[in-house]
């Protein structure tokens, strides 16, 4: 039973990407459709996932029949859970090495564009707009975390 | 080992990304959730008149009472009879008194008069309905000298602008000039149809292109969209507006355009090369044709009488050629719909939408065709007898079956003015289809008329005339543009923010002598631009799911019954699974409705959901204070739109009044194939509780009033912000009525 509100859970989000409904979407998708189903992958543990989905020889689509599988069974074993909101605060606090509670912009483009796996222009503007108060260039980020947190519930 | 900064970046990446994720599915579904609505709504309008010309094709008239009401109901009005002189005296009779202080028009138009305007317009000035009559005489004798398909070259402006869908939306068109430039002789423009209805400022759009075109007619160019058509604007705004703006014309000009918009041409050749035409293609579109044909008989693409005597020739060239585009619909209303395989009108959207390869257009050849049609004349006259007993008409015994294509052509009835079967299907394939991915070519059925075509049709047509690019409009994108079909389509869409403040950015496309488009972007609004991508994303997202509320509110009673059959224990709640299920198969949108269960559906405890309150929760929202019972308030709710163009229709000389008697019975015929049921008495004490001086006539206005103040006073008390639905029947998505 579980598992039929899981294929019911994959096939919606999956459809949403279905463009032709024909049961394939474009793999550049897939990372959005996987994380909106709950999970919270590496760009890393991403690319593993989409070579276990791909065809044998790329065809730059996915097909549905080989994605459910792949997909079941991450969410049966509950992978990739997604990150609490402590977790998330320990890691802006690393980053804050002086321990003032924000970091400037400059801070954390450097750190969001040349550490990890690093964001590409669009997203690191998308997170600014966001993120940084224009007045004093910098982010709270325990106020932007929370903020964001509510917006998702 | 990584570093600890490496590490916490990483994180805090992984999580970021996820949250753009979950930001984007939610677009997507809205989006979905516009569109579908929409396109159920443009389907919905193609059954009702579906409906209605059926009937004028087939209703024969016993007696003068059933004659009248017909003639009352289904009059048009075609004016291509009328003498020069009737036409001249339109205008030049009506006086523009001193105090009048817009633009005045003199003809032959100049340049600086087309500017003047467009900037009078800007001020929110409004154009004396004489020189708007004038204007239009003007137009339209312009426009009869055009051919069908205008030829531009880009050796003379050296750029060419081609601009998508406007409807009504003033700001946008007034950005572009102001952006791109205003026309002339250097700068070329064409605008690919769909000018009005939805946007509350149609009137002002054709007044401005038309005298821009007038002023400079071998630059700019105009094709005729879906929405040119009086059958669509009745039910999409434009008829409303030009009532309302011109109380005392109105009607004259509505008549007048019904001539100017048959008389718009069909598509624009640059080049040689680019083919710009509003919807689509199909793979039996021909050039030539369509080159050829007159293009004045098709005065709509929803209602077509069509030349009998040809009729048979066609069906026999039917099943000789393969059978796959639009083909003439088997009426979605009869019994027999339901017992041959389904048509492409009566397959559910979301089915037909998605089915894919799967889904295949009947072949007629594949049933005995004597059968068939004996069969469908049997059927139809069951339905018919059907009818005009719903209606109140004596029954009458037939003593032979009449048959739908035995009558020969009436010469009186003006049958050189009607087009033949061919030819109208060649033009609503151009004015409604759609590219897919897939390849071949299908019907249309989410929108109900036109194709789908695929890229292969798209090569199939490109190297048949030598061209190398599709430019068409049609549909919304949001971007304002898309390329499909391997860059051999181009979607241009001209209106901003179409669905909503935030929904998509306009663009138009310049060419240059090297024809490589070249796109410019745009979102005429006010602020959006400083809103975050979550906020406007979150503003988009809060009208789309106020106005699938209302349509689910608008089915609660189909819902309930769906609901009991998931819950055979009478417990009263069922899981979220079944409520996604019971809700698709009752609203037939095709909707992730386990995506946006969170949002429609609020803190359900394990998976599961009382569904009676959940139910009771949509009325509450949408219920007036009025006294109205919930059922027939949702039941009218659903077919508000069906109701106001049954309204128009029957007012065919837009006198504003129907009389009770004719609501009546046309409500009757309506409702039954339809499948509504709300009593007569219902429908009746409503009419009269409108009829305030008791005279038997019904002002359409006051009865449509009804419904915006129960809408309006529905939405009271929630968010101010946006208190306009984004009902497709409404004016469009702007500022509610000043009424």
């Amino acid at each position: 039973a579980i598992v039929a509100d899981f294929h019911k859970k994959i096939k919606d989000a999956f459809e949403v990407f279905d463009h032709e409904s024909n049961n394939t979407v474009d793999v550049r998708e897939i990372g959005t459709i996987i994380r909106s189903l709950g999970c919270c992958p590496t760009e890393g543990e991403l690319h593993d996932l989409i070579a276990e989905v791909e065809e044998e020889e790329p065809t730059g689509f996915i097909r549905y029949e080989k994605f459910l599988p792949v997909m079941t069974k991450v969410l049966l074993e509950r992978k990739y859970r997604p990150i609490p909101e402590d977790v998330l605060l320990r890691a802006f606090e690393v980053l804050d090495t002086a321990k003032h509670g924000f970091l400037t912009k400059e801070e954390l483009i450097k750190y969001m564009t040349e550490e990890g796996e690093p964001f590409s222009q669009e997203e690191m503007e998308e997170m600014l707009s966001a993120a940084i108060d224009p007045e004093s260039n910098s982010i709270n980020y325990k106020e932007y975390i929370t903020m964001m947190v509510i917006d998702e519930n | 080992g990584k570093s600890k900064a490496f590490k916490a970046a990483a994180l805090i990446q992984r999580w970021y990304r996820r949250y753009m994720a979950r930001l984007e599915m939610r677009r997507r579904c809205t989006w979905s959730i516009f569109q579908s609505i929409e396109y159920a709504g443009q389907q919905d309008q193609v059954k009702l008149h579906d409906f209605f010309s059926y009937l004028v094709d087939h209703f024969t008239p016993r007696n003068h009472n059933e004659r009248d009401f017909l003639n009352r109901m289904f009059t048009e009005e075609r004016f291509a009879q009328d003498s020069e002189m009737e036409k001249s005296s339109d205008f030049e009779s009506i006086e523009v008194p001193d105090s009048y202080t817009g633009p005045r028009l003199s003809f032959p138009l100049l340049p600086d008069q087309a500017t003047a305007l467009v900037e009078a317009f800007r001020l929110k000035q409004q154009l004396h309905a004489r020189y708007v009559l004038n204007l239009l005489y003007e137009t339209r004798k312009h426009l009869a000298q055009l051919p069908n398909i205008n030829r531009v070259s880009t050796c003379y402006s050296e750029e060419i602008t081609v601009c998508g869908d406007l409807h009504g939306q003033l700001d946008d068109l007034i950005f572009i000039f102001y952006k791109n430039g205003l026309p002339s002789p250097e700068r070329a423009y064409v605008f690919n149809g769909d000018f009005v209805d939805r946007g509350k400022e149609s009137v002002e759009i054709l007044m401005v292109l038309f005298a821009f075109m007038l002023v400079y007619p071998k630059e700019f160019h105009l094709n005729r969209g879906n929405h040119e058509d009086h059958m669509v604007n009745l039910r999409y705004g434009f008829t409303k507006e030009v009532l309302h703006k011109y109380k005392t014309h109105g009607k004259k000009i509505l008549r007048t355009l019904q001539d100017v918009f048959c008389w718009l041409p069909l598509a624009t050749l640059v080049d040689e090369k680019v083919l710009v035409l509003h919807g689509g293609i199909s793979d039996r579109t021909d050039l030539e044709f369509l080159a050829k044909l007159d293009r004045h008989k098709i005065v709509s693409t929803l209602r077509c009488k069509m030349r009998k005597e040809s009729t048979k020739q066609e069906e026999e060239k039917k099943t000789a050629n393969q059978p796959s585009s639009a083909q003439e619909p088997t009426p979605w209303f009869l019994p027999q719909s339901r017992s041959l395989p389904s048509t492409p009108f009566h397959l559910r959207p979301d089915k037909a939408h998605r089915a894919g390869r799967s889904c295949s257009i009947p072949c007629p050849g594949a049933l005995d065709r004597q059968e068939l049609s004996r069969h469908a004349r049997r059927s139809v006259d069951l339905e018919l007898e059907r009818c005009r007993q719903q209606a109140g008409f004596p029954g009458i015994k037939e003593s032979e079956e009449p048959s739908p294509l035995a009558s020969g052509p009436d010469p009186e009835s003006g049958e050189l003015l009607e087009p033949t079967q061919e030819e109208w299907r060649q033009v609503v394939d151009i004015l409604w289809s759609d590219p897919m991915a897939q390849e071949g070519c299908k019907a249309n059925t989410v929108r109900g008329g036109g194709c789908y075509f695929g890229p292969d049709v798209t090569e199939q047509l490109l190297e048949r005339y030598s061209l190398q690019l599709l430019i068409r409009s049609h549909e919304c994108k949001p971007e304002g543009y898309e390329f499909c079909h391997n860059r051999k389509v181009l979607t241009i869409f001209s209106a901003s923010n179409y669905y909503e403040v935030g929904s998509n950015r306009g663009a138009y496309v310049k060419l240059g002598p090297s024809l490589t488009p070249h796109i410019v972007q745009y979102q005429a609004n006010k602020g959006t631009h400083l809103l975050t991508m979550r906020q406007r994303i979150s503003r988009v997202e809060e009208s789309a799911l106020r106005a699938l509320r209302k349509k689910l509110f608008a089915h609660s009673s189909d819902l309930l019954d769906e609901f009991k059959k998931h819950d055979a224990d009478k417990t009263g709640i069922i899981s979220l699974s079944d409520w996604a299920a019971a809700v698709e198969s009752v609203l037939h949108l095709g909707l992730p409705w386990r995506m946006l269960r969170p949002q429609l559906v609020n803190s359900s405890t394990d998976n599961m959901l009382e569904y009676k309150t959940w139910l009771e929760s949509l009325a509450k929202e949408q219920l007036s204070r009025e006294n109205i019972q919930s059922s027939l308030l949702e039941k009218l709710y659903r077919n508000r739109s069906n109701l106001e163009t049954i309204f128009r229709i029957i007012d065919s000389d837009h006198s504003g009044f129907i009389s009770l008697d004719e609501f009546r019975q046309t409500w009757k015929l309506f409702s039954s194939h339809m499948n509504i049921d709300i009593s007569d008495n219902c429908i009746c004490d409503l009419a009269r509780s409108i009829d305030f001086n008791k005279d038997g006539q019904i002002d359409i206005n006051e009865f449509l009033e009804a419904f915006r103040l129960v809408e309006q006073s529905c939405s009271e008390g929630r968010d101010s912000a946006c208190p306009q639905s984004t009902d497709t029947s409404d004016g469009g998505p702007s500022s509610p009525d000043p009424h």
